[in-house]
């Protein structure tokens, strides 16, 4: 039957590279000595005009990094990583002092991107009204959305300021908030993922460049989305970013990441830290569409993911939920997790994690009841597909006080073709009798039957996939902001191409 | 030009030859009843019409509207007119039975060339099949065929059927495992789509369905042919006297 075979032919063609971020932008860029040494990190330290005390910080963690290994347990496989052969700082040259001062190519790339910056009326730093500034969005699909985003390592826009401020939300770059709220960064900057946490925590946490800083204040709703874009551009750079969100008493805030990098041939690195502090009542809701440079159809190139994130329920009732979308990166390496310190503390965590090509996902959560009453819920949808290999593994545990903890597992894998593997790794610990932790878990694969059928009705093999996965991973993608679910499903689509036939 | 018209089909599964040389002619307008014995190669002529991997043709050739039918995707060849109601109709987790719809009835207008239907011009036409379906809105709105009653997944083989109007609908055993009822309704829906552009083939063992569905023509299919074709009546009898006959003559 030759048209089988053309149609074969053309899905191999198309392959796993379907990466529609992949193009690079020319500009010009400030960088520090490739390598890591003291005088890198004095390096940044001096580019951002910090004092002393966050100099002295950072030179500690660079101390303890020397004394540290790179964790050996995740099921990932890489070549050594050469730690003097990236750069650990890029800056677009031409350093914006305001919104309308961004280069014009950067301004372009997150056109290209389609993310909400391209409101120019915003960006050029004109007020609106708040309800006309929400329809201004004019073709993009998205709400209000305030945006911070990140060019390699500095953050050249943030969206929205004026309007954030006036709710008394604080949300900036973290190298401004370190000069303007010195006490705030001070005060919860590492309390949550301390500077001797883990070998890329502590990497981070000597070079971070730039990031995202939130403060939303007692009581206060925050009035829109936030979000932050973060994008490598130079070649050879790590991006190492750290953000730090914390919500006082009675508080609410949403905030969405997404990721994005050019095709390259060697690898790229990215280590961020993320920080969430939940004081008495209050609820942080914290979403990923990770969406890293996955390498290529022969497995080259593409971004290494290390990344710490770790959100305390510090007071009473408080609430942190993570919802991500992994579809990127060559490795990832991620485990978004809750500390349930205060009583009737909640945790959630909602993920799809989806691998093609050559990609490893090794990727999770830990949920640690230490307070009274505290409940967590997972829901893990883990989708290998290609030669890929796809691990959750997650810790639950309840300490000798925590009495009444509750926890519910559910993690499902769905397995595409037969050259992928998907891998279920949890740890549960219960020290007190009246814990009660479920958990459950499948794995299946997409069978031929049901493609069959779908094929039979008038879809295609793609869309037939693409409408089985959607249905796998429909419990989750409703917990993504409005503004994004369209977005994901589309990445979704996209992420699977080239997976069958 | 018949609408359907198979010669001389041979076709493997595994590596064994289930049909040895299948003739069949259709033509726009009729129902066609297919009828014998189990293992006969029914169900092999349902899938390998339809396209699944696995029934390799080895000679013989299926031409549907002129076309041959081997040179197109299951997807086009459905695009091009041909349903067939699955004996046992899959479950999609997660995946809304009017989702489904949706994306299957716009995929195949895609694929004709012609514009998508908007919200509510799909919403209406959904409505108005199912309703003469007897199948509820809150059906629709659960995940397709997960949790369904085997009535229900064949009422909704039937809903597709209708919603997706072929030229060309292959039943396979749609009546197995129904209760009367259900069986009325199923038959109802059938008829209610015939019309002189569009023919049917029926697929049995059982003439209980011929009762509600009454075909033009009747054909018993032993061995891998058609060993018999005949008028509505061939069905009464094969009720009455069974398959006996046809597999010696299809053993000899």
């Amino acid at each position: 039957m030759p048209a089988v075979q053309e149609t074969v032919d053309q899905v191999r063609r198309i392959d796993v590279d379907q990466y529609k971020y992949g193009f690079e932008t020319v500009i010009e860029s400030e960088k520090a000595p490739k390598g890591l040494s003291e005088d890198t990190i004095r390096f940044i330290s001096a580019k951002k005009n910090e004092p002393e005390w966050m100099l002295k910080w950072r030179l500690d963690a660079y101390k303890r990094w020397l004394t540290m290994s790179e964790p050996k347990w995740a099921k990932v496989e890489y070549g050594p990583i050469d730690y003097q052969n990236i750069y650990y700082y890029a800056a677009p040259k031409r350093a914006p002092q305001s919104l309308g001062e961004i280069d014009p190519e950067i301004l372009r790339t997150y056109e290209k991107l389609g993310i909400p910056l391209r409101e120019r009326e915003a960006l050029l730093g004109i007020q609106k009204p708040a309800g006309e500034a929400a329809e201004a969005g004019e073709g993009n699909g998205y709400g209000k959305v305030a945006v911070d985003a990140v060019f390699d390592s500095v953050s050249v826009a943030t969206t929205f300021k004026a309007e954030l401020a006036k709710a008394g939300v604080l949300f900036m770059p973290i190298s401004e908030a370190i000069q303007h709220h010195p006490d705030l960064v001070k005060k919860y900057l590492g309390s949550v993922v301390p500077i001797s946490d883990n070998f890329f925590a502590t990497l981070n946490s000597a070079v971070f460049s730039d990031g995202s800083f939130v403060y939303v204040p007692p009581g206060v709703r925050c009035p829109m989305e936030l979000s932050t874009y973060f994008r490598i551009n130079e070649r050879n750079t790590g991006q190492f970013e750290r953000t730090l969100i914390i919500a006082d008493r009675g508080s609410y805030v949403s905030y969405l990441e997404g990721c994005t990098a050019p095709v390259r041939d060697e690898n790229q690195l990215h280590a961020a830290v993320v920080e969430l502090v939940a004081l008495d009542d209050a609820e942080i809701k914290y979403s990923t569409i990770q969406n890293w440079y996955p390498g290529d159809a022969q497995g080259r190139g593409g971004v290494f993911n290390f990344v710490t994130k770790r959100g305390d329920c510090r007071g009473r009732s408080s609430k942190i939920s993570w919802t991500q979308l992994e579809t990127g990166s060559a490795i990832t390496w991620k485990y978004p997790s809750c500390i349930l310190r205060g009583d009737n503390a909640r945790g959630e965590f909602y993920s799809i994690a989806i691998s093609n090509g050559y990609q490893q996902v090794d990727s999770g959560t830990k949920m640690l009841h230490l307070g009274k009453n505290t409940t967590s819920r997972i829901i893990s949808k883990g989708i290998a597909a290609g030669h890929s290999n796809n691990t959750y593994r997650g810790l639950v545990t309840s300490h000798r006080r925590a009495t009444g903890a509750r926890n519910f597992t559910n993690c499902d894998s769905l397995l595409i073709g037969d050259k992928c593997g998907a891998h279920t790794v949890p740890y549960i610990e219960a020290k007190n009798s009246s814990t009660v932790f479920e958990h459950e878990a499948t794995t299946s694969k997409i069978s031929e039957e049901m493609l069959f059928y779908c094929m039979q009705r008038g879809l295609s093999q793609e869309e037939a996939t693409a409408l089985v996965v959607n249905g796998f991973v429909k419990d989750v993608l409703q917990q993504l902001p409005m503004e994004f679910a369209v977005e994901a499903q589309k990445l979704i689509s996209v992420s699977l191409e080239g997976s069958v036939g | 030009m018949a609408l359907l018209d198979i010669k001389n089909l041979h076709v493997e599964v595994d590596g064994k030859e289930i049909l040895k040389g299948l003739d069949l002619t259709v033509d726009a307008g009729k129902v066609h009843a297919i009828m014998g014995p189990n293992g006969s190669g029914k169900s092999t002529l349902a899938h390998v019409l339809a396209g699944k991997d696995g029934y390799q043709p080895t000679a013989g050739e299926v031409r549907f509207n002129g076309r041959n039918i081997f040179d197109m995707q299951p997807d086009e060849r459905a695009a091009a007119g041909l349903f067939l109601a699955f004996q046992y109709p899959l479950e999609i987790p997660g995946v809304a039975t009017m989702t489904f719809l949706r994306t299957a009835l716009n995929a195949q207008r895609k694929k004709r060339g012609e514009a998508e239907l908007s919200t509510p011009e799909f919403l209406k036409r959904v409505r108005d099949v199912a309703g003469k379906l007897g199948i509820d809105q809150e059906m629709l709105r659960r995940a397709v065929n997960v949790g369904f009653s085997g009535g229900e997944k064949k009422r909704n083989e039937i809903l597709q059927m209708a919603l997706l109007e072929p030229r060309l609908a292959v039943l396979d055993e749609t009546d197995s495992g129904l209760d009367i009822d259900a069986l009325k309704i199923v038959a109802d829906g059938v008829n209610r789509l015939r019309s002189p552009q569009r023919a049917f083939v029926v697929i049995t063992h059982y003439q209980r369905l011929l009762a509600y569905i009454v075909p033009d023509v009747v054909h018993v299919l032993s061995g891998g042919r058609i060993v018999k074709t005949g008028g509505k009546e061939l069905a009464l009898e094969l009720e009455a006297r069974g398959y006996a006959e046809y597999q010696e003559e299809a053993a000899a």
